[in-house]
């Protein structure tokens, strides 16, 4: 009995489902760190026209990248947002399963701030600070590594404050995380001439001496939610917090970001590209799509207006740091006039 | 000799004592959890109350003929209008930077209320109009005192100019404060001061519907099945232990079956609550199947045994004995299993319905996301006054919650037969 039930409710289920695959609405996927920005445009362009409002998924750069690649067709994503470049292997991946035509569109640059609370005294850090306090593996001083034995910040430069190193952070599965240590991490390592010219003779094992975070409790993963990271220094005035620009905008009331190469974390820093651990935005369009959805062209069309991402618009708002004059005029040519990404 | 008195523990003052220690111990485990109950809750109320009140501001915005065409008053530029209103009222703000912040004292939705309010009274065209528009969720934190002026300017998301104008316009009786229906009447937005819970609402009752429609027929058959007309063999036995691990299993394995069978080999649409219910069906089909078996055993064989010595056939002995004394039990089964489904993110990620949803759904194949989602990306955003929409979603969660169960127990007293 339940056997027959269960197949007339799953013929049921896939009659009415069937005349329905039409869709009038763009899919979006993604970025965490692209959706709040991504959202804000899809909620506008729902309101300003007689488009439906785009659906907005927060997938993580690399899921949305699976997504988006998977095919062409309704039922794969239009857009997916990245907070990183894509990688060649998954334009191959794109290219096997007949994406063939995609548009890259870059459309600005976020921060990552090392912050603490307000009740403590900024840090003033340098890169090479950076990775000495956090690598797993750090220089002996005869040309060799050890495990890293700083225990406070002092030790890994006199001038930093005596207090624990106790860092809270994204773990390995965020987006964030490849950019710090690409940007913070690589960018401290490679003031060591030695391992610099290690990444000539050896790249696999300057990439792991570099980018590998140090596992005995200093660096702590404090998941993917960067309110979480907030709350946490105001308890706890000894800890350093990794996160994304727009939170240290919305908490600049009990959080300070520390100065980083001489270099503190604000938006016209980072704007004129001053700030070293800045990492740019991105989403990628399905070309196959515009046209055969409705709205797409329009939708980057919004996106690309000075209006969104200018530098008054309504996305810098939001913590977005937008592009220069100049490059926003080449990206929307490229954006709007559907130019192929060229890897 | 061996004294049986005392090593029974014959002696009472001891027994008594022991008694008492018990309970004491109880209560005490009793007040503890309470206290944890009251702490989460009273934190999550202090939290939400921000939300019942909205700021809004009165602004005169020019509705005549040359900002507005009556041929077609769809398409004039109300944004820009509400901003010349501001312009207006704080005539000596000229740099480009004070200007902005001017602005930001209206949530970017003033242009569209303005253009709502048009469209449902068109006799509002024709002149200059006093209309009461949403405040942004800076000037509405200030209002309530949330934002500590003492700080440095640049510490803070209110400048001193911005503070300046509001003092103006509150001596002037242009802001008030009134209940925010939008909260419940608004889908979501990525501005706090207009987000609403409503569209997170609208497709956690339509997964939740398909869920129930789907789980607790197939559930009920099958725990019929099993309990009154599956031979005893080995083949009952695997199924049997085969739904009670089932029962064990992770949301998200059920998300990721929902993933690849019901959109990869089906082809349902994304993000629909359809898809969402049938996983979260998936989900609690064990629970249900549990329950009701349960209920089934607890009836006593004498009700089966006398009607089918009455002549009555098995499957008459069943349903028109068993069931309708078991039913009670197997509800209560069910809306246990529908509320642990009411609270899942975990397998609804796998099938894109964590999501950022505007749009209200009007049937269960429109792109939908659900309450815990909802409660999951606001606790997620930046802006600071989403803490509170966080914790009145939770209030909402929690009131759904409730009243579920307390369909629950309405449902079974009415149908309880007692015996």
């Amino acid at each position: 009995m339940s056997v027959c039930s269960n197949l007339t409710v799953a013929a049921a289920l896939l009659a009415i489902a069937a005349p329905v695959m039409a869709r009038d609405q763009i899919n979006i996927v993604g970025s965490s760190t692209v959706f709040p920005f991504s959202t804000t445009v899809a909620e506008r362009f729902g309101k300003s026209t007689d488009f439906k409002t785009p659906v907005v998924e927060s997938t993580g750069s690399g899921g949305g990248l699976k997504l988006f690649c998977a095919g062409v067709g309704e039922d794969s994503p239009d857009i997916t947002n990245a907070s990183r470049r894509i990688k060649s292997t998954e334009v191959e991946l794109c290219a096997s399963n007949g994406v063939t035509e995609i548009v890259e569109a870059m459309i600005g640059f976020d921060g990552i701030v090392l912050a603490n609370s307000r009740t403590s005294p900024q840090m003033t850090l340098t890169l090479r600070d950076i990775f000495l306090a956090l690598a797993k593996d750090v220089p002996d001083g005869n040309g060799g590594t050890r495990p890293n034995p700083y225990t406070t910040w002092d030790q890994v430069n006199g001038d930093l404050p005596a207090v624990k190193i106790e860092v809270l952070g994204p773990p390995p599965t965020s987006g964030t995380r490849d950019a710090f240590a690409e940007l913070a991490m690589e960018g401290g390592c490679k003031t060591f001439d030695w391992i610099k010219a290690l990444k000539k003779s050896d790249k696999p094992a300057y990439k792991a001496l570099c980018h590998t975070l140090r596992e005995d409790g200093a660096y702590i993963e404090a998941g993917e939610n960067d309110n979480l990271i907030v709350q946490k220094l105001q308890a706890n005035p000894d800890a350093v917090g990794i996160f994304g620009y727009s939170f240290l905008e919305q908490n600049s009331d009990v959080v300070q970001g520390s100065i980083v190469e001489g270099v503190s974390a604000e938006f016209e820093e980072i704007a004129a590209g001053n700030y070293p651990i800045a990492r740019s935005l991105f989403f990628y369009v399905k070309s196959a799509h515009v046209g055969v959805i409705p709205g797409i062209a329009e939708f980057l069309a919004e996106f690309t207006n000075e209006d969104t991402w200018g530098d008054d618009g309504y996305l810098a708002d939001k913590g977005l740091i937008p592009l220069s004059a100049e490059e926003r005029e080449t990206w929307s040519a490229k954006i709007n006039g559907l130019t192929p990404l060229d890897m | 000799m061996i004294d049986f008195t005392k090593k029974a523990g014959f002696n009472l003052s001891t027994r008594h004592r022991a008694e008492q220690r018990f309970q004491w111990m109880g209560r005490s485990a009793i007040a503890i959890s309470l206290l944890f109950l009251a702490l989460m809750v009273g934190s999550i109320a202090r939290d939400a109350g921000g939300v019942l009140r909205q700021a809004q501001i009165a602004i005169v915005v020019d509705l005549g003929a040359a900002q507005v065409d009556p041929a077609d008053p769809a398409n004039a530029r109300y944004g820009a209008i509400v901003k010349s209103g501001l312009r207006d009222m704080f005539p000596d703000v000229s740099n480009r930077r004070d200007k902005k912040r001017l602005y930001n004292l209206v949530s970017p939705e003033g242009g569209f209320e303005v253009a709502r309010k048009v469209a449902k009274k068109p006799d509002l065209l024709g002149g200059p109009q006093v209309l009461w528009l949403t405040a942004s969720d800076d000037l509405d934190q200030y209002l309530r005192g949330k934002v500590d002026i003492t700080l440095p300017e640049n510490q803070r998301q209110v400048s001193d100019a911005e503070i300046a104008w509001i003092e103006t316009l509150q001596s002037d009786g242009q802001l008030r404060r009134v209940i925010n229906w939008g909260f419940l009447t608004n889908g979501d937005s990525r501005e706090p001061e207009i987000a609403g819970i409503l569209s997170a609402f609208v497709g956690s009752l339509y997964s939740l519907a398909v869920c129930f429609a789907l789980a607790f027929p197939i559930g009920i058959g099958a725990a019929i099945y099993l309990e009154e007309f599956a031979p005893a063999n080995r083949l009952s036995d695997l199924i049997e232990v085969n739904i009670n691990n089932l029962a064990a299993v992770p949301s998200i394995v059920f998300g990721l079956l929902g993933l690849s069978i019901f959109l990869g080999v089906m082809g349902l649409p994304r993000s629909s609550p359809l898809v969402g219910g049938m996983v979260l069906a998936l989900m609690t089909l064990p629970t249900i199947i549990i329950a009701a078996r349960a209920a089934l055993r607890s009836v006593p064989p004498s009700f089966k045994e006398a009607a089918l010595a009455m002549g009555a056939s098995p499957v008459q002995a069943v349903f028109h004995h068993v069931f309708p004394v078991a039913m009670p039990g197997m509800l209560t089964g069910a809306i246990v299993g529908m509320a642990q489904a009411l609270g899942e993110t975990a397998p609804l990620l796998m099938i894109g319905m964590v999501a950022f949803i505007v749009d209200i759904p009007e049937s269960i194949l429109e792109p939908a996301t659900a309450l815990p989602v909802q409660i999951f990306l606001w606790a997620d955003s930046p802006e600071r006054a989403f803490t509170e929409k966080t914790a009145a979603a939770i209030i909402v969660l929690l009131v759904f919650l409730i009243a579920m169960n307390l369909i629950a127990i309405l449902l079974r007293r009415k149908l309880e037969t007692r015996f």
